[in-house]
């Protein structure tokens, strides 16, 4: 058969921006809620964060019906778990399938840029970042997709995680008490909204502690 | 919803009497716009689920929420064999005092809103019912927000044609309108000589 459509793409993408940061005892991850495409916004109202398990939530941005599909295949996987283990998988656990989730389509990829955010086993805050083919890092902070240039230079300058290099290992965690955390994001992305045309709309933050798991709304520039 | 019934081969008017909205089962109503042969191809998908659904004669049906969903892995699945169905979608409905609006793209990409748009509704459209829509409007006022919108398309998109359907969905079934025309004035100064002092162009 002859080829067709060959000006035809199989990826779009909406944008977004995705942010997450681990402190002590806790985790805030966060994402804006405009769906775009090209110049035209889609809904205003998109939420971007997915809860994985109960101390494990994913924020995605990109190509909507990719991190759709990504976040099926994750449930799905995560239901046999339960099956299997009769217990929520854990953080670290599911930042792995994600990572292996995600190459399994190394050559047709997710066109999707994650952040996984949690509460380890020790009950501890964790930053897990992606890129669409499944490298990924246990940071203590992370912005990924749109406005992740405008963000991620921005939290390195006030949370100066210490160096990976070093010997002995150090904790990656923030310093910030939970609520300045949730400060610092609510100014990031009020930041990034302001030259970002594919952030906007609402900021959807979600709190993870020992508590269990809390949401909050702020609203964005709407141009 | 609203939509015009021309159907273009190329940028020539070919077909004129096309049927953009179908009723899908018992609670949906859906819009099309793209290719007409992919839109046909839809609907018998569409008729087959909701035959064999009824064959269960459990006295259950689908909604537009499973319909909607239902056409989100169809689009989804073609585009992951890079054989895509060139439609952008819109599925409306009401199911037990839900009221339902989605939209579904060519590659998949699908939400919900209260109120959608496709092609080039989403550029002249949206920002009009951005403006005036409210949670409270009544039939008659949609319909004339509808007509509103309708009216801009035409003047601006050279593809669309003055003949359209309004359909309308409620519990007790759908109902699609005869086609009908807009009433329009094309004297408007603006209309005349449009690049007057448009320094550089045509």
């Amino acid at each position: 058969m002859t080829k067709q459509n060959a000006n035809w793409s199989p990826y779009d993408n909406n944008g977004g921006t995705c942010v997450a940061i681990a402190g002590a005892d806790y985790c805030v991850i966060a994402a804006d809620t405009r769906m775009s495409t090209g110049y035209s916004i889609l809904t205003r109202d998109y939420s971007k964060i997915c809860k994985l398990a109960d101390k494990c939530v994913m924020a995605s941005s990109g190509f909507q019906a990719d991190v759709k599909a990504l976040q099926k295949q994750l449930a799905a996987r995560h239901l046999i778990y339960q099956h299997q283990h009769n217990k929520q998988v854990s953080c670290p656990a599911m930042a792995q399938l994600l990572s292996n989730t995600l190459y399994y389509k190394r050559f047709f990829p997710y066109y999707s840029f994650n952040v996984l955010g949690g509460l380890d086993n020790e009950g501890k805050g964790c930053v897990y970042t992606y890129d669409a083919v499944g490298s990924y890092e246990r940071v203590g902070y992370s912005s990924q997709g749109s406005g992740s240039t405008l963000i991620m230079p921005f939290l390195d300058n006030q949370l100066k995680s210490p160096s990976p290099l070093l010997l002995p290992a150090q904790d990656a965690v923030t310093p910030l008490s939970e609520s300045e955390a949730v400060d610092l994001v609510k100014t990031c992305f009020a930041s990034a909204t302001e030259r970002d045309i594919y952030t906007g709309d609402k900021l959807e933050i979600v709190v993870l502690n020992k508590e269990g798991l809390h949401r909050e709304y702020m609203e964005l520039r709407k141009d | 919803m609203a939509a015009d019934m021309g159907g273009s081969y190329g940028s020539t008017l070919r077909y004129k009497t096309v049927d953009r909205l179908k009723p899908v089962g018992k609670h949906s109503l859906l819009g099309a716009s793209g290719e007409i042969s992919d839109f046909q191809e839809i609907l018998r998908y569409l008729d087959e689920l909701i035959l064999y659904d009824n064959m269960w004669d459990d006295g259950n049906s689908l909604g537009p929420k499973e319909v909607h969903n239902y056409l989100t892995r169809v689009m989804y699945n073609r585009r992951n064999k890079f054989d895509p169905l060139w439609n952008s979608l819109v599925l409306g409905g009401v199911k037990k005092g839900q009221k339902y609006l989605g939209m579904v793209s060519m590659i998949g990409v699908n939400f919900e809103d209260n109120h959608v748009a496709t092609g080039f509704g989403n550029h002249l459209a949206r920002p009009i019912l951005r403006d005036e829509w409210h949670e409270n409007l009544s039939f008659e006022d949609g319909v004339k927000l509808l007509e509103k919108c309708m009216r801009v398309l035409l003047y601006r998109d050279r593809s669309a044609v003055n003949k359209l359907q309004i359909a309308k969905i409620t519990e007790e079934g759908v109902t699609i309108s005869q086609p009908y025309s807009l009433k329009t004035f094309w004297g408007f100064s603006a209309f005349e000589n449009p690049t007057v002092g448009a320094e550089g162009s045509w």
